[in-house]
């Protein structure tokens, strides 16, 4: 069951808002200090991409983050409204090749599938899942409370 | 904390302070900046990040924007930067290879690449 669940509309501004939360929620869950900027580059990351999705496909749903931090246990699941664009799919989890990176054209800086590539180099417990027209992204890292 | 920008020139090079967090709501400032640069003729630059708290894949992909316009130009951007927490998602993403990354403007601004 979440501890705390955010729905936010899908306005840049709001991921710094949605980072804070999920900062705030993992200490309060006993996360290790050390691990609180992957948590929140982890976040930033999924709800960059959820944001960008619903900007494209679903502007006018939220978005929505879940936290709980059950069984010793800090979970951030990020659901957006959309599926996974075709070079997520073939390249989620696969290491980035910077030289075509700096190669590729100038108007298109990065790849879709850069800050899922991002998250599965930063966290170890990912598992993103796709199904109903609606992709969740969940990770967790272990917490101890006091 | 929103993001800052300070521009100054040291000989060839133009020297960008940047502040704050660079993520997908600030990083169109910082693309924009980048542009203006390049459009005005500086194809030298040195991107002092060491002042920013928060970098995530969508600064990065302003940086590698601002590295393709000013190569289009033989230009160079290099980076600077002590940070650890902001140096791991370039070494991450393999982008140590692609930026030269420097302690101080300084030893930038004395190095050629």
């Amino acid at each position: 069951m979440p501890t705390v669940d955010v729905r936010f509309t899908a306005l840049p501004a709001h991921v710094r808002t949605a980072r804070l939360v999920a900062l705030a929620v993992a200490r309060r869950a006993g996360v290790a200090e050390e691990v609180l900027d992957e948590i929140r580059l982890a976040v930033g990351e999924a709800c960059s991409r959820a944001v960008g999705v619903h900007v494209k496909h679903a502007p006018n749903e939220p978005v929505t983050m879940r936290l709980s931090d059950d069984n010793n246990c800090f979970t951030v699941e990020v659901i957006d409204a959309g599926t996974l664009e075709g070079d997520e799919q073939d390249a989620a989890f696969d290491p980035l090749d910077a030289a075509a990176l700096a190669a590729a054209d100038a108007n298109e800086s990065v790849p879709a599938s850069f800050g899922l590539a991002v998250i599965g180099g930063l966290v170890e417990e990912v598992a993103i899942s796709s199904e109903n027209g609606a992709t969740q992204v969940r990770m967790a890292w272990p917490a101890s409370p006091a | 904390m929103d993001l800052s920008l300070s521009t100054r020139t040291e000989g060839d090079r133009t020297v960008i302070a940047v502040g704050g967090e660079i993520d997908v709501y600030t990083a169109p400032k910082l693309r924009e900046h980048l542009i203006d640069l390049v459009s005005g003729g500086s194809y030298h630059l040195i991107v002092d990040i060491e002042g920013v708290d928060f970098l995530d894949s969508t600064g990065l992909g302003v940086l590698v924007g601002g590295l393709k316009r000013v190569r289009h130009h033989e230009g160079s951007l290099q980076l600077v930067c002590t940070q650890d927490r902001i140096l791991k998602i370039f070494r991450i993403t393999g982008l140590t290879k692609v930026f030269p990354i420097y302690a101080t403007v300084d030893e930038a601004l004395a190095a050629n690449d």
